[in-house]
């Protein structure tokens, strides 16, 4: 007998870091339908922003996210410079890409920990955090602040690393080098979170092109795409290489995001080591014209669209936001269609939802 | 500065944006922005991390041709034009009857440029006297 | 299994990672951005922050002379202490109290 109903799955769940609401319709243990119901968290931040100053959407934007939020300054302030054409000084390049990096690693770090705790593995989960703690410690050291650093600046940067710093960053580096092996290894070796990974939420290549999947999740479907390769700030002198994955499950987006830590490592390094000497900012005057543009960036969770239109004035036009949790919704309820109601949590947790982004 | 963009009239939507699917093309964003009289929506599309925009006017009170048949993705960001900008879109694959991201009793289309803001606390800009004038 | 008795008693011989909070408290590094506050003797009531601050946590009056800071509304990004032509606003080290 065939029966049929409807589960809410959130908007408070254990595994579920914020809130959001997937309607799943059932079939017995099948899911045969998902639907997202979102706004929970709806801040309106699109409007506020039209009516801040454009220096002050700076800390607007930062306070977008609060896991990558000096990606979001960081994009919007190159989409302002593209914008009022600003050449940023070299230095400033290489100093966004450092803290996005450790952005990166701490993103990554929480979001390994979140699915370890979303199966069920606790020790593991804390021990994540723990090395994610040291991460944060480099970014308050260096900035002042552990998540919202408030470095960004239109311009350039607020802040230099100095070569006392430089040292410290690589010293802690290599200590969170050395904790990692163990821990993803338990990750990505373990029979049972093998079996419980390897084949769930499967996402096929061309699906994941169809449905615009962004990010870790399209680059675990096979999908070759990061904007890192477009060689924004100074990606393009640190020889940058893309991790990709080829059978589109959970286990393959937990493993990309494993390898894309041991990749942060790497640029931050080179980054630290080719950083030329010289200013990091530089004045802007005026206001931004009355043009339009789309400013790109690959933030931990996929790519970042802000849609900025000046007016001639201080304040902005239109300011959008298209985080890349919103891209990926669709390819959640996808993925989620035909699955088992217990594999929920886990490919939910394994798009790395960000929902307050989402809803701005 | 926005490269590549063509500016399309309504009628053109679906075969403009079938012919970009059929190119291989993904779908990145849709922009919905108030000018007024109008809406200036803005199709975004990518390919080898080449940008491609669609412009389309849409004059107030018209309907927007929904493109959710041809990319799911777009749905969801209808569905969000339609809660915050108060576009109408027909033909959308799910319609969350304006439920999507507002609640009830939330104002309506409170991204338009007529509606002014709730709590925001705008800053005062009638212009002071000059910096440092009075001593303590 | 070897891994697992190596990591257990690993942790059973090195010293705990937490710190003794009540007793011990973390050192906060040079520069973090904690508690603002104002020298008033060197302000000289100009507004600058007031005019700049993103979440009008500020409230500056020349007559009578007096700065507030509303600790609820600010969020501490700092941009009030660039903007100072004076440079009288200053961030703590140490963060808010919960009784402010």
């Amino acid at each position: 007998m065939i029966r049929r109903n409807t589960i809410p799955f959130g908007p408070q769940h254990p595994v579920l870091p914020e809130p959001i609401q997937l309607h799943l319709v059932m079939e017995n243990e099948k899911i045969i339908q998902a639907l997202p119901a979102v706004g929970y968290i709806h801040r309106g931040l699109e409007k506020i922003a039209e009516k801040k100053d454009y220096i002050q959407d700076v800390y607007l934007a930062e306070r977008i996210c609060g896991i990558c939020s000096f990606m979001h300054s960081q994009n919007y302030c190159q989409g302002i410079e593209e914008l009022m054409k600003v050449q940023i000084p070299d230095r400033a390049k290489y100093l966004r890409v450092i803290w996005a990096e450790t952005h990166r690693i701490h993103s990554h770090l929480l979001i390994l920990g979140l699915l370890a705790d979303a199966f069920g593995f606790e020790n593991l989960f804390m021990r994540l955090w723990k090395v994610r703690e040291q991460i944060l410690n480099i970014m308050e050291k260096t900035t002042g602040a552990r998540v919202i650093l408030g470095v960004c600046a239109i311009g350039g940067v607020k802040r230099d690393i100095t070569p006392e710093l430089s040292e410290y960053i690589l010293r802690e580096l290599e200590a969170v080098e050395k904790q990692l092996p163990e821990l993803m290894d338990s990750l990505l070796k373990d029979y049972s979170v093998k079996q419980r990974l390897i084949g769930v939420g499967v996402l096929p290549k061309d699906k994941a092109h169809e449905l615009g999947a962004v990010g870790p999740v399209a680059r675990a479907s096979g999908l070759r795409m990061d904007l890192r390769e477009t060689g924004y700030a100074a990606y393009g002198d640190l020889d940058f290489k893309m991790v990709v994955g080829e059978a589109g499950d959970c286990y393959d987006r937990t493993m990309v995001r494993v390898k894309e830590l041991y990749t942060s490592l790497d640029l931050i390094r080179a980054a630290l080591k080719r950083m030329p000497q010289g200013p990091i900012s530089v004045a802007v005057k005026g206001s931004p014209p009355a043009d339009e543009v789309l400013a790109r960036i690959e933030q931990p969770r996929g790519e970042l669209n802000f849609y900025i239109r000046g007016n001639g004035t201080r304040n902005l036009e239109r300011f959008r936001v298209r985080t890349p949790t919103f891209a990926n919704l669709p390819a959640l309820l996808h993925q989620l269609t035909g699955c088992e109601l217990a594999d929920v949590p886990v490919i939910a947790i394994c798009i790395d939802p960000c929902v307050s982004c989402t809803e701005r | 500065m926005l490269n590549h963009v063509s500016e399309i009239t309504l009628d053109q939507i679906s075969t403009e944006v079938w012919k970009l699917k059929q190119d291989g093309y993904r779908f990145v964003t849709m922009t919905c922005c108030d000018r007024g009289e109008s809406h200036d929506i803005l199709y975004h599309f990518d390919k080898n991390y080449e940008l491609k925009h669609l412009r389309v006017t849409l004059p107030r009170g018209t309907a927007l041709p929904s493109i959710s048949s041809l990319f799911f993705a777009a749905l969801l960001v209808e569905n969000e034009m339609k809660d915050l900008m108060g576009v109408q879109v027909s033909g959308m694959a799910i319609d969350f009857q304006g439920r999507f991201m507002l609640a009830e009793g939330s104002p309506v289309a409170p991204l338009n440029k007529s509606i002014p803001g709730i709590g925001i606390q705008i800053q005062d800009k009638t212009p002071s006297a000059p910096e440092g004038t009075v001593k303590s | 299994m070897i891994n697992l008795i190596n990591s257990i008693f690993r942790k059973l011989t090195s010293p705990t990672d937490c710190l003794r909070y009540p007793f011990v408290k973390r050192e906060l590094p040079e520069g973090t951005r904690g508690r603002i506050d104002i020298e008033i003797d060197k302000c000289t009531f100009c507004g600058a922050c007031e005019k700049r601050c993103p979440s009008n946590a500020l409230k500056v009056t020349r007559d009578p002379k007096s700065w507030t800071l509303n600790p609820y509304s600010c969020i501490i990004c700092g941009y009030c202490i660039e903007v100072c032509p004076k440079k009288c606003i200053i961030a703590h080290k140490e963060h808010y109290s919960p009784n402010v």
